[in-house]
């Protein structure tokens, strides 16, 4: 049995070691709430008895390559069935799979428990980006908005090399979605578009949105902090640029911040008013362009070959300023030009609009102002 | 039994009993959407909800439950109307008969027809919550510039269990599939000023 | 006269030149024709894998465009699933399955041959697409192997209806093939040959081709109405027309998970013919392997939906699914020990063919406990697709379905070809490919962990030494099978004679007959004592 105790030890090694060696990880993490502690549990649990049935089964096995080799001489035997041990190998693995479900269906229905919730934000999938509305129940505030992945650069082999890759590098966004900590948050999940699915690996949520349905989960974090997560549903193209990230703030810092919120929607509310001028709308509709429209038109405006056209040269982006806007606001129906009149203000839109017609060599030479927008909504 | 004198006529009766369990199990998964709709309703998946009801007489009020009714309001990443709930939510007795209003605008040009899709949280109130009245059992059609007042009108069963004090109600407007944009004026794009 | 003699009849001599191939209704020119396909597309699909883990190697995009690794994945798992392991494994039971069990042939030449042809032509006009995606004519599939509606459907390329014609038409090859081999099993074993009586790897065959009768069609009607919703104006997932993109998922995976059984229970009917020949022992409870592979069989229909925990089922039917899965623990456990026991007190040797049954047992079973670990619903929302789940499915299909296949052909070798394989490039290859498989899959069980999800062309950080880990394997992995190619034609070629019997432990009809063995297996029945 020196074999097994071997198999044993190194494979407790392997397992129990992630955390020792630094920089990075090799086990699920405890996270921070209940459901994310109570699927840890549960997975150790599981984990160890694998590795015990494991070390049995292997080791008998490895004893057996070892000492039953013709090369030692072994005879074979000639037994070839028993009715006891056969039995024995299979009530003792029942009796264990009920060891593990009972804990397992503890924790589950605790999880699915969603009543009694103190606020309710909606998650929204869209291609490729989380929207997120504060704006639902009784405790409705009126702040809603998009939630991009920060570094847009990275979407495209073109631009990739260009984006510094430090510690958040794929799991930092520009709005963060924003929590009280010690809240019952209740999250609606539905898409825009098609299946994504919404997943904090430290919350131990992860749910699907579905384009026309409503899924429910809920969270209380207990301690302020940064959690990120990830898009884990194949959802196309930018699958992988669909970060998440939820900021628990104390209860102080959480009204602040909505008060805060509330002041930058003023604020843009207010911009949308003034005139501006070309340079401005150029430089804002560059930043704009590369959040909204470069994952599929690319930053360099040529598209992808077959499959987004380009903008470059593109009669609708150098034609009729009317036509561009409509196509831009309200979408093509049967393609994969979604409607952006929600999904972007009207100073964004105007910018975009005004960079995609003289950015690139595109000479249209006219601008779009946040006024035309509202007109054209 | 002497396998190997089973020719032919066995191997007929084979090739047919197997095609037709190959055309039952075809037509088994066109079954299952239907069967899928009746598991949906039994249990509650994706919180579909029912048809339109008629209010029964021996509903009773039961005062002495609140449930949470919260009413969010998306679109369909092709649809331009703007939409939402008017009411954000209410409390509700069970039994009590409720309206709400969503409003829905066509800032557009164009005549557009809409699809609303209903979907309750959680999954096992759905079956639970009925409607009477809702813009989502027909197709509404908003024309150029119109804003409509879209009423529900739902009753949740006291039967639903004790458990669920929070139910949510979401309608999605789709872009009818199959219906484009409408409008004589599609080719000839609004006029707006601009600031060359 | 019977379809089965005329085709004797015609074919009494061998035919030759490229008629022999088109023409064949030979169960072993088809069955060679079936392992050659498999392996070309093994080639093919293992060549895709590399540009995946070559963009994999380092954070950053290096290769490809994201939308490029997406037909990337979906292409590699198509292709892997329907075009390597499932051409194989009819392959072997072309070959084997009338040799076992003292028939001439199978039952239904003609339409052997059909089902063969299908798959060429299947697979053409999948490639075809990618071929066109290069040349920067639209996009291939990109939506993932599971082809989940909407993405498939609404956002799917204009590609995707060649796909769903592709998938037909391999749907009709497997259910061809299917009702060959069990009118084969039914009606051509030799006298004396009873059910109780068949070697174990025609027996996972006959329940194999079961599963597939029930449910390849269930894929072909979901991929009839995702056609229907692309071209026809049906809404069987659009939610706008009363449809539910779930809905998909569900008919996907009442076929998809039978389908896992079908790549697999092949397998252990391969690894159960491999062991006691080299063993030296008669397999271990025989009948409670055929049990077993019965009941993992009917299981497979009441499990799928734990491939769909976190689409918001009702909680009920989360414990029904996960009850229902860790069922599944203790036939697959029986096999094991039965496998365990035919070793145990035998006297073995470790030929390339044992070893690779060996390395099976061995890493099929770590990929059967990741799979008990995720049938735990609350912690599959940490795993579900992430690389936890990549790993799981590869060391059950890589190191499972694909080893077993590799083990029976340098198990059956000899036999087919007559001469014997190199056993030294032999035991190289088997090193390399699974100490490589190892570096390859078992980092992804800490990426995956760790929180990285599936079918990203590009990662965080703190997952880089893992994946870069996972690349070298991948690459080691890919290259080492060329030496596979190198040994199987030089094989073909010549070698030292084999004998009828092969191995010394071999028992079975098929190593009665001659090494390689004639046209027509056996033109007058065995008799079985």
């Amino acid at each position: 049995m020196r074999a097994a105790i071997r198999v044993a030890s190194l494979l407790s090694l392997i397992f129990t070691s992630g955390q020792a060696l630094a920089g990075y990880q090799m086990n699920l993490s405890p996270g921070v709430t209940t459901f994310s502690q109570g699927a840890y549990e549960i997975h150790t649990l599981v984990l160890w008895i694998c590795v015990v049935i494991g070390t049995v089964v292997f080791g008998a096995m490895i004893y057996s390559i070892i000492t039953h080799r013709k090369s030692k001489g072994a005879v074979a035997a000639t037994f070839d069935d028993n009715t006891t041990i056969e039995i024995v190998w299979t009530v003792v693995p029942f009796i264990i799979l009920i060891a593990m479900a009972i804990p397992a269906t503890r924790v589950l229905l605790a999880m699915e428990d969603v009543s009694n919730s103190d606020m309710s934000i909606k998650i929204t999938g869209y291609q490729w980006k989380w929207h997120y509305d504060y704006n639902v129940g009784e405790k409705a505030e009126d702040i809603s908005f998009f939630s991009n992945i920060s570094t847009p650069d990275a979407r495209s082999l073109a631009t990739s090399m260009n984006v510094v890759k430090d510690e958040n590098y794929l799991l930092d966004v520009d709005n963060r979605m924003v929590v009280p900590v010690n809240k019952k948050v209740r999250l609606l999940f539905t898409s825009s578009d098609v299946i994504h699915a919404w997943w904090v690996p430290a919350f131990g949520v992860k749910k699907d949105t579905i384009p026309g349905f409503i899924n429910e989960s809920w969270i209380n974090v207990p301690e302020p902090g940064v959690y990120r997560g990830k898009c884990a549903e194949l959802c196309g193209t930018n699958h992988g640029f669909m970060p998440v990230v939820v900021e628990a703030k104390s209860e102080e810092d959480y009204a602040a911040w909505v008060a805060s919120q509330k002041t930058a929607a003023a604020d843009v509310a207010a911009s949308a008013n003034k005139t501006w001028t070309k340079d401005e709308l150029m430089a804002k509709g560059k930043t704009a362009y590369a959040t909204n429209c470069a994952a599929c038109h690319q930053a360099n405006g040529e598209g992808l070959a077959g499959v987004f056209p380009g903008l470059k040269g593109s009669a609708i982006a150098i034609g009729d300023i009317a036509r561009h806007i409509d196509v831009v606001i309200h979408g093509v129906s049967g393609t994969a030009m979604a409607a952006y009149a929600g999904q972007m203000n009207d100073v964004d839109l105007a910018a975009v609009i005004t960079y995609e017609r003289n950015a690139w060599g595109n000479n249209a030479g006219d601008m779009v102002q946040p006024s035309d927008i509202k007109a054209a909504r | 039994m002497n396998p190997n004198t089973s020719g032919e006529i066995d191997n007929k009766k084979i090739i047919t009993r197997l095609l037709f369990a190959v055309v039952a199990m075809f037509g088994f998964g066109f079954a299952l959407v239907p069967l899928y709709d009746v598991f949906c309703d039994i249990t509650g998946i994706n919180g579909k909800t029912g048809d339109q009801i008629t209010l029964s007489e021996t509903m009773k009020v039961d005062t002495s439950r609140e449930i949470k009714v919260e009413f969010v309001a998306s679109l369909n990443a092709e649809m331009p109307w703007e939409f939402r709930p008017v009411q954000k939510s209410v409390r509700v007795h069970p039994g009590e008969p409720t309206r709400i209003d969503y409003v829905a605008i066509n800032k557009t040009d164009n005549r557009i027809i809409g699809q609303a899709v209903p979907s309750v949280a959680p999954g096992l109130a759905a079956q639970y919550f009925q409607k009477t009245e809702c813009f989502c059992f027909t197709e509404q059609i908003l024309e150029a510039k119109e804003q409509k007042i879209m009423p529900v009108i739902f009753v949740v069963d006291p039967g639903i269990s004790e458990d669920i004090n929070e139910i949510t109600l979401s309608y999605t407007f789709f872009i009818k599939p199959g219906s484009e944009v409408i409008s004589e004026n599609v080719q000839e794009p609004p006029k707006t000023h601009y600031n060359n | 006269m019977s379809a089965v003699i005329e085709a004797h009849d015609h074919h009494d001599h061998k035919p030759t030149g490229i008629g022999r191939w088109l023409f064949s209704t030979n169960h072993k020119d088809i069955g060679t024709m079936y392992l050659w396909f498999s392996f070309i597309m093994f080639f093919i699909g293992g060549a895709m894998a590399l540009v995946i883990r070559a963009e994999l190697f380092q954070p950053g995009l290096q290769f490809v465009e994201p939308e490029f690794f997406n037909q990337m994945t979906t292409l590699h798992g198509l292709i892997m699933v329907f075009g390597v392991i499932m051409p194989g494994f009819v392959g072997l039971a072309n070959w084997m399955v009338p040799m076992m069990i003292g028939a001439p042939d199978m039952a239904l030449p003609r339409m052997n041959n059909w089902s063969f042809w299908l798959l060429p032509g299947a697979f053409g006009i999948l490639i075809a697409s990618l071929v066109m995606s290069m040349m920067g004519m639209g996009s291939a599939p990109n939506f993932g192997w599971t082809f989940y509606a909407p993405l498939s459907t609404t956002y799917g390329p204009d590609s995707t209806d060649y796909f769903i014609f592709s998938v037909h038409m391999m749907g009709l090859s497997s259910i061809m093939g299917a009702i060959n081999i069990i009118a084969t099993i039914m009606n051509l074993r030799a006298p004396g040959m009873t059910y109780m009586k068949m070697p174990i790897f025609v027996w996972t065959w006959f329940i194999t081709a079961y599963l597939l009768i029930a449910v390849m069609p269930v894929l072909a009607g979901v991929v009839t109405m995702m056609l229907t919703d692309r071209n026809f104006g049906t809404s069987f997932f659009d939610a706008a027309g009363g449809g539910d993109p779930v809905l998909f998922q569900h008919i996907f995976w009442f076929f998809g998970h039978p389908e896992v059984y079908i790549m697999i229970l092949p397998a252990f009917g391969v690894i159960s013919q491999i062991v006691p020949t080299f063993a030296r022992k008669k397999i271990f409870g025989y009948s409670s392997m055929v049990y077993a592979t019965a009941s993992i069989a009917f299981l497979s229909f009441i499990v799928w939906a734990h491939h769909m925990f976190t689409t918001g089922m009702p909680v009920e039917a989360e414990l029904f699914f996960m009850y229902a899965t860790m069922l599944i623990a203790i036939p697959t456990g029986v096999k094991v020990f039965n496998w365990v026991s035919t070793m145990w007190r035998g006297s073995m040797t470790f030929e390339t063919p044992m070893l690779f049954a060996i390395a099976f047992i061995f890493l099929f079973t770590i990929g059967g406990f990741t799979g008990l670990m995720m049938c735990i619903t609350p912690a599959d929302f940490q795993y579900h697709d992430t690389y936890f789940i990549v790993a799981h499915f590869h060391y059950v299909l890589a190191t499972g379905a694909a080893f077993s296949i590799m083990a029976a052909v340098y198990f059956w070798l000899p036999k087919w070809t007559g001469n014997m394989y190199d056993e030294t490039l032999g035991k190289i290859h088997f090193w390399l490919t699974t100490i490589s498989a190892n570096v390859l899959f078992f980092p992804m069980h800490f990426v995956g962990l760790a929180g990285m999800p599936r079918r990203i062309p590009d990662y965080s950080l703190q997952f880089a030494e893992f994946n870069q880990m996972a690349s070298v394997g991948a690459f080691i992995f890919g290259f080492s099978q060329l030496i596979f190619l190198y040994v199987v034609i030089k094989c073909i070629r010549g070698g030292e004679k084999a004998t009828e019997q092969v191995w010394e432990g071999a028992d079975g009809l098929e190593w009665t007959l001659p090494s390689p063995p004639p046209f027509h297996s056996f033109t007058t029945p065995p008799q079985v004592k």
